[in-house]
């Protein structure tokens, strides 16, 4: 602040850059209190690793929209709100649970409330012998040579702060491992709920999913607020595929309409393994959720699917980012947009295709449904291409309700606000369809629905 | 045989422009100061205004660094090193063609452009900028008969100079980038057109620039003004003699459509793209800007893109006027060690705008090809309608295509399409070609015009002939 006051001339940008500083000081504080408070409780390697990230992130301190990679996404206001970290909370009862989520039939379920592992809202107890799904701390002291060489390696925290961020305060999350050939037929659920009673907090869930050569299983990972709570969630969650493995990635977003939720996705797949995520990203006033995925071997599929729904003044953006290393791999990518009210949009999506990826296959597509004249998108699909021998397309469309689809639903009968709420549903529903999984694709249904009448119903009082 | 092994095989091909002409030129130290645009100004005989809005441009340049974000690699620039005014000795303007120095006239001759020739046989009034000075003015008359203005840039100072004051900088500004900004300190000169109310221009329009003399930075600016219900189609062909060292060009265009008029804009640009080691070769760096100020108003840019060793320009479309359409057609071909960093901005204003974007690149060698872009729909330009389409093709493992789009649109009733694709020139087509007989350089060539056909379509047709013909010869050395 001295440094403002001695200097009038200085340029707002400048100032910007000086409280940015000065908040990273503050994490900095945080993090070197954090350290002491965890000081001997893990290992040696965490502690570098999170040494690392500690510094890399006080070296690149908060992104600005100058960053040509949040060009639209502007988190001043997370810099500028003092959280503090979520504390734990035993209290949390299992009834008021259960009356935002609510789950059908026997799940393995882990649950972290503020980032911390839950044990009594956790059940896990039918899983096959040989699979590990508990907390990360606990497996640090019980399996350590499993997490070791996984831990850290794929999501990069060395270009992007609120990875550095997340590895700076790792402790706990969730840790799945799967040994080799072995089948999980029922989702494992790993839910993170967020509730800071009050005052703004943050929390750095963390999850590491280890899928064995040959296995195969789906994952649904949650996050959830409970109310319409200020707090900031960073997390990070790494995935590496060995060959041959199948995993089905599911997430669900649906944290409280104040809250703050950056997230980063970082896939490693080995040969021939296959990858398909679903994403819906419903909650939280401002949504940044990256997916990298590096196609590090031969012949690997990876298919990203996700929903993206926003009213009021929530702001969303999706960054993906697909690499591909080796020849004959395929990649898809569909993603779609409803925006309604005041939202804003940002999908950024980008193929990258390395020089001797020959045989590569690669497809985008980003479809969006701007259903208000105050809502605004930003679309940028990239692609990169680096090799001849390769097929690689992409597709991006903004536009509204069809007008002729309308009229056949209202001839037939249907009045406007339903026909118009059924179509709604219907396009972000086609991506839904796919989910292989009926639990998931059912509640992934229902809430979509819940969110287009809401979005509907809301723009008919207003 | 695999695509590859025939591509290596084939004959380097040269570079079929690059002689010098050894004119007298009259030159000025290298380097940049106050005094060098002093002294430009002063030669060109400018009004005050141009020089206070040269002095004006070269100090907001000075504040102002080189962008980065392009995906061009190239050395520094040094921009102290460069000629800034080189213009051929000569005592007065030519009267006509008979009085034009018959080296020059040679030279276009070679580039096949015969003025004496093309004047009686194409209908083209050619506007030929040898460096920095407007040598010969053709079909002036008969154009000045319906009170079309086709002239030199320093010619329209001098004679028109209430219609320069008013319409320069409105598009580009003099602040608008880096590169706008020197070239607004530092133009020697270009063309000027006008075309008053009402008036259809009977003829193409075209223009020939040339880079001559050694280490001269060409810096062109053309302005052309259509004014309420008018129409013109204006050509531009770029060609360079060989040079060891690196050129800068960095040209400004600014087109202006009032109410239903109609500009079409084409260049072919084949700039010296350096030799097959990216030794030498343009730097061709170009700020090229229409706004459709009036309702109903039409702008299309159509290009060509086959030299320069580095090619950086988005020609882009400010469409202001409601119902107005802007139009972007392009092929950029990159070979050896060339890149290209090219396509266009569509800005909606107006409502019930229309735009349609179709880029092709081909990159083959070691070559990069970049299409990058922005489709812009304002909050209040209801009702607007943008098509994409960006296709790429590659010649040879080594090179590169990228595409990077940008849309945004803020209202819910306008409508943006988008596609891109990226493939390597399908070996099965080859296939068939040279089952029926074709050569592999000619089926490649073939396809390879099938690929561009949509973007030549929108030339005029001796255009589309050269375009088509220059694509070949480009080929040749790289790919066959």
């Amino acid at each position: 602040m001295a440094g403002r006051a001695t200097c009038p001339d200085l340029r707002r940008e400048d100032c910007a850059m000086k409280d940015i500083g000065l908040v990273t000081d503050l994490y900095r504080s945080e993090l070197s209190r954090f350290e002491r408070q965890v000081a001997g409780t893990t290992p040696a390697w965490m502690q570098q690793l999170r040494q690392a990230a500690g510094a890399r992130f006080a070296d690149l301190g908060f992104p600005t929209t100058h960053h040509e990679e949040w060009t639209h996404t502007d988190v001043t206001s997370i810099v500028e709100i003092p959280f503090t970290p979520a504390g734990r909370r035993p209290d949390i009862a299992k009834a008021e649970l259960e009356s935002v989520v609510s789950w059908v039939g026997p799940v393995h379920q882990l649950t972290f409330v503020n980032g911390h592992f839950s044990s009594s809202l956790s059940s896990l107890k039918l899983l096959p012998h040989g699979v590990i799904a508990e907390s990360l701390a606990d497996s640090c002291t019980i399996v350590p040579n499993l997490l070791e060489p996984h831990l850290g390696r794929y999501a990069q925290h060395k270009d992007h702060a609120f990875v550095a961020l997340n590895t700076a305060f790792l402790k706990d999350g969730a840790f799945i491992y799967l040994p080799p050939k072995m089948v999980v037929e029922e989702p494992i659920l790993v839910m993170f709920v967020s509730c800071p009673n009050g005052k703004a907090t943050i929390s750095h869930p963390r999850v590491l999913i280890v899928a064995g050569p040959s296995s195969r299983a789906a994952v649904l990972e949650s996050y959830v607020g409970l109310k319409d709570d200020l707090y900031f969630t960073n997390a990070v969650t790494e995935l590496v595929l060995g060959e041959e493995a199948e995993l089905d990635h599911h997430l669900l977003q649906q944290e409280s309409q104040a809250a703050y939720h950056i997230a980063t996705l970082a896939v490693h797949q080995g040969r021939r393994s296959r990858f398909t995520s679903h994403s819906l990203a419903i909650g939280s006033a401002l949504d940044r959720s990256e997916v990298r995925a590096l196609l590090a071997d031969e012949g690997i599929t990876c298919t990203l699917r996700g929903v993206y729904a926003a009213t009021g003044r929530q702001h969303v953006d999706i960054h993906t980012r697909i690499e591909h290393a080796k020849p004959r791999c395929m990649s898809q990518q569909l993603y779609k947009g409803i925006l309604s009210g005041h939202a804003s949009g940002v999908f950024n999506g980008r193929i990258l295709v390395r020089q001797d990826a020959h045989k590569t296959d690669a497809r985008q597509t980003n479809n969006n449904l701007l259903l208000s004249e105050h809502a605004a998108i930003h679309t940028t699909p990239q692609l990169e291409i680096f090799a001849d021998d390769v097929k690689c397309t992409h597709g991006a469309t903004v536009g509204q309700l069809d007008r002729d689809v309308l009229f056949y639903l209202r001839s037939r009968g249907i009045d406007l606000e339903n026909a118009r709420r059924l179509m709604t549903h219907v396009f972000g529903g086609e991506l839904i369809r796919l989910i292989t999984h009926e639990m998931i694709r059912n509640r992934f249904t229902e809430l979509l629905s819940q969110w287009t009448s809401h979005t509907y119903s809301e723009s008919l009082t207003a | 045989m695999a695509t590859e092994d025939w591509i290596q095989d084939l004959p380097p091909h040269e570079y079929k422009y690059g002689f010098t002409t050894e004119i007298e030129a009259e030159t000025a130290p290298p380097g940049l100061n106050e005094d060098i645009i002093r002294l430009i100004s002063a030669k060109k005989n400018e009004p005050a205004f141009m020089l206070e809005w040269r002095l004006k441009a070269y100090h907001h340049w000075l504040t102002m660094q080189e962008p980065q974000w392009a995906k061009i690699h190239h050395p520094p620039i040094d921009y102290q090193a460069i000629v800034y005014y080189s213009a051929p000795k000569t005592e007065r303007r030519p009267k006509s063609l008979a009085e034009v120095d018959p080296l020059l006239l040679a030279t276009y001759r070679k580039l096949g452009i015969p003025l004496s020739e093309q004047e009686v046989l194409t209908g083209v009034a050619v506007d030929a900028v040898f460096d920095s000075v407007s040598v010969a003015t053709t079909y002036k008359e008969h154009l000045a008969k319906l009170g079309i203005i086709f002239c030199a840039f320093s010619e329209a100072v001098q004679n028109h100079p209430e219609l320069v004051q008013k319409h320069l900088g409105t598009v580009v500004p003099y602040s608008d980038n880096f590169f706008a900004s020197l070239n607004s300190a530092v133009f020697s000169d270009g063309s000027f057109c006008y075309i008053p109310k009402g008036v259809r221009c009977p003829m193409e329009l075209s223009t020939y620039f040339r880079i001559n003399a050694p280490r001269i930075g060409q810096f062109e600016r053309t302005l052309i003004v259509a004014e309420e219900g008018s129409y013109v189609s204006y050509l531009e062909g770029c060609t360079a003699p060989m040079r060891a060292e690196h050129q800068l060009h960095a040209a400004v265009v600014e087109l202006i459509a009032l109410d239903r008029a109609q500009i079409k804009y084409a260049t072919v640009q084949n700039w010296y793209p350096g030799d097959s080691e990216g030794q030498g070769g343009i730097y061709n760096f170009v700020t090229k800007r229409g706004i459709c100020a009036g309702v109903d108003s039409r702008i299309s840019w159509t290009q060509v893109e086959v030299g320069s060793a580095i090619t950086w320009k988005y020609p882009s479309v400010v469409l202001r006027g409601d119902n107005s359409i802007g139009e972007f057609y392009s092929v950029a071909l990159t070979t050896h060690r060339q890149q290209a960093d090219t396509g266009t901005k569509m800005i909606h204003i107006g409502r019930n705008t229309r735009s349609t974007i179709v880029s092709k690149g081909i990159s083959a060698g070691y070559a990069q090809n970049t299409y990058r872009g922005l489709v812009h729909i304002l909050r209040k330009a209801t009702g607007c309608r943008n098509y994409t389409q960006c296709h790429s093709l590659l010649l040879g493992d080594r090179c590169g295509a990228h595409t990077f789009p940008s849309i945004a649109v803020h209202n819910a009733s306008s409508q943006v399409e988008h596609e891109a694709s990226t493939t390597k020139i399908g070996e099965d087509q080859i296939f068939y070609c040279r089952q029926r007989g074709l050569s592999a350089e000619d089926a490649v060539s073939l396809i390879v015009n099938g690929f561009c056909h949509e973007v030549f379509r929108e030339l005029p047709m001796e255009f589309a002939v050269e375009a088509q013909k220059l694509l070949n010869v480009r080929l040749e050395g790289t790919v066959g």
